[in-house]
C-alpha cells in the first residue's frame, strides 16, 4: 500500500502567482473612496494550487490589506459563511480550490447577489434568513409524544436526505435570477428547507407549508433556471426539490 | 452605547447556547448573542454521532457508558457527572428525535447507531453500537434541529454581537470563601456598527465554544479562539484542565480537516507504510476503536519511528476501500468528500492520508452539575452558568470519547438553561450595573485601534501564525520539559510584541481586522494557560502525554489543575476528582 496523495504540507508543491480581482465596497469611506462606492480592487499573491480561494482571501487579509472584509468560519464547506460569486459563479470560498479555477485570468470575487452589501463581500443576511423563517422550518406534529422515538422507516428517512443538508450558505437564492429581480421572491433556500418537513413521514404541518409556497412569493415563481442546483455547494438538487413541491400542489398528494 | 436588560443572557449560540436557550426562553426573558450566525458554529462540524445507551440494535446499559466514559478519560473524569451526562443520555437523544432531528434507522424504524472508539460492551469485552447518527453529519443535523426549534420558540438572537467583558458585582478573587460574588451582564462589540452594547442580566451563561485555534493543525474553525474561557480567565475566574486537548487521529494529513471516527466505526483500518494494520500492536482487543488519545499517539509514533506514508514520511492511511461505495456513499458522504476535495483522493479506490488534528478542549470554565461557574474549588458565581466546550464539568477528564461532545452540549446545555431561567426567577433584579461598564472594552478598542498608522509593528496574523506553530512544534500529542519550556517562551515573547500590532482597517462597520486582534489575544492567554498546565502534570494522562513522565502518576496528580490569571502570570492550584465507583485501574484496551 503507498500514499497516493501528495502531502500538502512542507512547500514541495510550487507556488503560483495568482491575481485576484475584488468587488469592494466601504461604507465609510477610505482615503480613496467615498462611503458606499463599490471598487475593484486587484491583488496579487503567491499561492499553492491545491489552497482554497479562502487560503487566498486570507493572504490579502493577513498580509497586504487587513481590511478587506468576509465572513468564514469553518473552512470546509460546512458553516455556510463564505458564499460568494467567483468568476460569475456562486460558490463557497472554502470549496473552491485555486487550481479548479483558469490560472490565466485574475480571479474575480464578488458578494452574493440580491442581498444588500454591508462591506466588501459581507451582504446582509437577515432576508434570507427572514425567508427562511416564513415556511415554519420545525416538526409539527399532534397529539400526545410518544413515549420512545416516533418510527420512521429507512425508506421513509431517505425521502428527504437530499434536503437535510441545506447549510443556509445561500448560494442558491443568490443565484436565481428571480430572486435578483423580485423582491417578493423566497427563494429556492426556503423551498428547500420546506421540502425538508413536507416529505418528513414524521410532519404533520405540510399543508400549512404547502400553503405558505403556494403564495404569490412562493415556489410558483421558479422558472426552473436550474441555477440553483448548479450553486449548491452541498450538491442538493435544489430544482428538483422544488419540482416535488410543485407536484404536491398540483396533485395534492406528497 | 445601548443598554439592554433581560433575565438571562446566553453567549454563543451552538449546540450547548441553543439547547439551553430552548430551556431557558421557555421560562423567562433570553437572549443569545452570537459573533456568528447561529448555523455557523462549530457544532454543525460534528461529524460521527451522540453517544447513548438506547440498545436499538443491541444489548447496552447507561452504566456501561458510565464505565467507558470514566476510563476513556483516564480516571481524570468527575463521576457524578459522568453518570448524569450517560444517564440523560437517553432522552436527551429522545428529546431531538422528537423535535425532528433525522437520525438513521434500523430496518424496525428506530434511531439507528453505529460503533465509536472507546465505546465497549460490558467494561470493555468489545466495541458497542451506541452511536446515534445521522450519516457523517450529525452535528449538522442538532445545529440545525436546534435553531428550527428556536425559531419555533421565537427565541431572540443577537446575531454578530461579539461579547468581549463579564461584568460581576465583585472581584471573586478578593471575595473571602463563602461570600457572595453574582454576575451583573455581559458588554458586546456589535460587528456591523462597532457599537458597544451593555447587557445587564440575572443569569449569563457561557457557551462560547473551543480553542483550537491555539494549534496550527486543528479542525476547529478560524472563529474558535476561546474568547468565553478568555473573558472567564480575565474576570478572575480560574479555567480547569487546560492542559488537556485532544488530537483527533484522523484529521485530513497537512490540512487538519476532520474525517469523523465513524469511518473506522464503519470498518474503517488505519495502516502504516509496510500495510500493517498498526492499531493490533497498541490496542489488541479494540484495534481502530481504541480512544482518540491512544490513537493519534500510535499514529505519531509510527511516524515517528519511520513508518509514515508518503514522500516525507508524515502520515499514516485511513483504508476504506474494502467497504462498498454504496456503503461508504451511504454512512459516510461527506467526509469522503472531504478527501476528493482537498486532497483529490478517491475513497472508493485509495487509502487516504491522515495524521492528528488538535480537535477538542477536554478543560474549560469549571462548573458543578448544574452548570454553575465556580470562582474557586466550591464557590459558585451566582448566575453565571458554562456549558459545552467552554465548560469543563468535567465529563471527559483527560480524553473525551467520541459522540460524548455533542452529548454533553445537550445535556449540559439543558440542565445550565433550566438552571439559569430558575436562578432568574428566584431574585427580583440583577446586580446593579455599573455605569462604566463599558470601560475594560471600550478602553481595549480604542488601544487596539489607537496603533493605526501609529506606533504599531506587529502583523496580527505573523503573531498568530508564530502561536500556532509553536504549539503544534512543542505541545502536540508528545511533549516533555524541554519542549513545553521552549512554547512558554515564546508564548511570553508573542504576548510582547502583540502589544505592538497594528489594526490596518480604520473603520467601525463590520471591522474584522480588530476583531482578529481581539481573538489572538485570548489565544495567546489561553496558550500560556495549557503550557503551564501542561508542564506542573509531570505525569502521562490521557491527552497529556509527557515523553520525560511516561506513565500516569495517581499518586501525585490524580487530580484537576485549576489555573488563574495573576499579576505575576499563571497561578495553579488543584482540585480533587470525583470518584464514586471506579476506582483508577490500569488502562488497556
Amino acid at each position: 500500500m503507498t500514499a497516493t496523495a501528495e502531502s500538502p504540507t512542507a512547500g514541495e508543491v510550487a507556488t503560483m502567482r495568482v491575481e485576484l480581482q475584488v468587488l469592494r465596497m466601504n461604507p465609510e469611506g477610505t482615503h480613496e473612496r467615498k462611503a458606499g462606492e463599490s471598487y475593484w480592487d486587484f491583488f496579487v499573491v503567491e499561492a499553492h494550487p491545491t489552497d482554497r480561494v479562502l487560503d487566498a482571501l486570507h493572504k490579502i487579509k493577513w498580509e497586504h490589506d487587513g481590511s478587506l472584509a468576509f465572513r468564514r468560519s469553518c473552512a470546509h464547506g460546512v458553516c455556510g459563511s463564505d458564499a460568494m460569486r467567483i468568476n460569475a459563479r456562486n460558490r463557497l470560498a472554502c470549496k473552491t480550490l485555486l487550481k479548479d479555477l483558469n490560472p490565466a485570468r485574475p480571479i474575480k470575487i464578488e458578494p452574493i447577489k440580491g442581498l444588500p452589501v454591508e462591506k466588501d463581500l459581507i451582504v446582509d443576511m437577515e432576508p434570507f434568513f427572514a425567508s427562511y423563517r416564513e415556511i415554519m422550518p420545525f416538526l409539527m406534529t399532534s397529539g400526545a409524544a410518544p413515549a420512545r422515538e416516533r418510527l420512521q422507516s429507512p425508506e421513509e428517512r431517505a425521502r428527504y436526505d437530499d434536503t437535510t443538508k441545506c447549510i443556509m450558505c445561500a448560494a442558491c437564492t443568490t443565484a436565481c435570477p428571480v430572486f435578483w429581480t423580485d423582491g417578493q421572491y423566497f427563494g429556492p433556500q426556503a423551498i428547500v428547507g420546506a421540502h425538508r418537513f413536507i416529505f418528513d413521514s414524521r410532519d404533520e404541518g405540510q399543508w400549512d407549508r404547502l400553503e405558505v409556497l403556494n403564495d404569490k412569493a412562493g415556489v410558483w415563481k421558479c422558472r426552473t433556471a436550474f441555477n440553483c442546483t448548479e450553486a449548491c455547494p452541498r450538491g442538493i438538487e435544489v430544482t428538483k426539490a422544488i419540482s416535488e413541491v410543485k407536484k404536491a400542489l398540483t396533485t395534492g398528494e406528497i | 452605547m445601548t443598554h439592554h436588560e433581560y433575565d438571562v443572557v446566553i453567549v454563543g449560540a451552538g449546540g450547548a447556547g441553543m439547547r439551553a436557550a430552548l430551556e431557558s426562553s421557555q421560562r423567562s426573558r433570553t437572549a443569545v448573542l452570537t459573533k456568528l450566525y447561529p448555523t455557523r458554529s462549530h457544532t454543525g462540524a460534528a461529524q460521527g454521532g451522540m453517544a447513548a445507551a438506547l440498545a436499538n440494535v443491541e444489548d447496552d446499559s447507561a452504566e456501561w457508558h458510565v464505565f467507558d466514559t470514566v476510563k476513556g478519560g483516564d480516571y481524570l473524569v468527575d463521576q457524578d457527572a459522568a453518570e448524569i451526562l450517560c444517564h440523560e443520555a437517553i432522552d436527551a437523544v429522545l428529546d431531538l428525535e422528537k423535535m425532528g432531528l433525522p437520525f438513521n434507522r434500523t430496518p424496525d424504524g428506530k434511531v439507528d447507531q453505529r460503533r465509536f472508539g472507546g465505546h465497549t460492551r460490558n467494561h470493555g469485552e468489545a466495541a458497542v453500537r451506541r452511536s446515534c447518527y445521522s450519516a457523517d453529519r450529525t452535528g449538522h443535523m442538532i445545529l440545525q434541529t436546534l435553531y428550527q426549534q428556536c425559531i419555533k420558540q421565537e427565541v431572540e438572537f443577537f446575531n454578530e454581537y461579539y461579547v468581549l467583558d463579564l461584568i460581576l458585582d465583585s472581584d471573586p478573587q478578593a471575595a473571602a470563601p463563602g461570600e457572595d460574588v453574582a454576575v451583573a451582564g455581559v458588554v458586546a462589540l456589535e460587528l456591523s456598527t462597532g457599537e458597544i452594547h451593555t447587557f445587564r442580566a440575572k443569569s449569563v451563561i457561557f457557551a462560547t465554544g473551543g480553542a483550537g485555534k491555539v494549534f496550527k493543525t486543528t479542525s476547529n474553525a478560524h472563529t474558535l479562539t476561546g474568547d468565553g474561557m478568555g473573558i472567564a480567565l480575565g474576570a478572575g475566574l480560574p479555567l480547569e484542565d487546560m492542559e488537556f486537548f485532544q488530537f483527533h487521529p484522523t484529521g485530513l494529513a497537512g490540512l487538519g480537516i476532520l474525517l469523523s471516527e465513524a469511518a473506522r466505526g464503519e470498518g474503517g483500518i488505519l495502516r502504516n507504510s509496510t500495510g500493517e494494520r498498526f492499531m493490533e500492536r497498541y490496542a489488541p482487543t479494540i484495534k481502530d476503536l481504541a480512544p482518540r488519545d491512544m490513537v493519534a499517539r500510535a499514529m505519531a509514533n509510527e511516524v515517528r519511528e519511520g513508518r509514515g506514508c508518503g514522500p516525507h514520511k508524515d502520515y499514516v492511511l485511513l483504508d476504506l476501500t474494502h467497504l462498498e461505495p454504496a456503503h461508504i456513499d451511504e454512512k459516510l458522504p461527506d467526509i469522503t468528500e472531504f478527501a476528493r476535495t482537498y486532497l483529490g483522493v478517491e475513497p472508493y479506490t485509495e487509502p487516504v492520508p491522515v495524521y492528528p488534528t488538535a480537535h477538542y478542549a477536554m478543560g474549560g470554565i469549571p462548573t458543578n452539575v448544574r452548570g454553575e461557574v465556580l470562582r474557586n474549588n466550591t464557590d459558585v458565581v451566582k448566575g453565571l452558568y458554562a456549558a459545552g466546550e467552554c465548560a469543563c464539568v468535567s465529563v471527559h477528564g483527560a480524553n473525551r470519547l467520541g459522540t460524548n461532545s455533542l452529548l454533553d452540549i445537550n445535556v449540559f446545555g439543558r440542565r445550565a438553561g433550566i438552571a439559569a431561567a430558575e436562578y432568574a426567577a428566584s431574585v427580583s433584579e440583577a446586580p446593579a450595573f455599573p455605569d462604566d461598564a463599558d470601560t475594560r472594552v471600550r478602553t481595549m478598542v480604542e488601544t487596539l485601534l489607537s496603533t493605526v498608522g501609529g506606533t504599531g509593528t506587529e502583523r496580527v496574523a505573523d503573531v498568530r501564525r508564530a502561536l500556532q506553530e509553536t504549539m503544534d512544534r512543542n505541545v502536540q500529542v508528545f511533549r516533555d520539559a524541554g519542549t513545553l519550556e521552549e512554547a512558554k517562551g515564546v508564548v511570553a515573547q508573542l504576548k510582547e510584541r502583540y502589544k505592538d500590532v497594528a489594526i490596518h482597517d480604520r473603520g467601525k462597520r463590520f471591522n474584522t481586522d480588530l476583531l482578529e486582534a481581539v481573538e489572538l489575544q485570548f489565544l495567546l492567554e489561553i496558550a500560556e494557560v495549557v503550557v503551564e498546565g501542561a508542564l506542573e502534570r509531570r505525569e502521562s494522562r490521557g491527552g497529556h502525554y509527557r515523553e520525560d513522565f511516561p506513565t500516569r502518576d495517581d499518586e501525585n496528580f490524580l487530580h484537576h489543575t485549576m489555573a488563574y490569571a495573576s499579576a505575576d502570570g499563571v497561578r495553579l492550584d488543584t482540585k480533587p476528582v470525583v470518584i464514586t465507583k471506579y476506582p483508577p485501574m490500569e488502562r488497556k484496551y
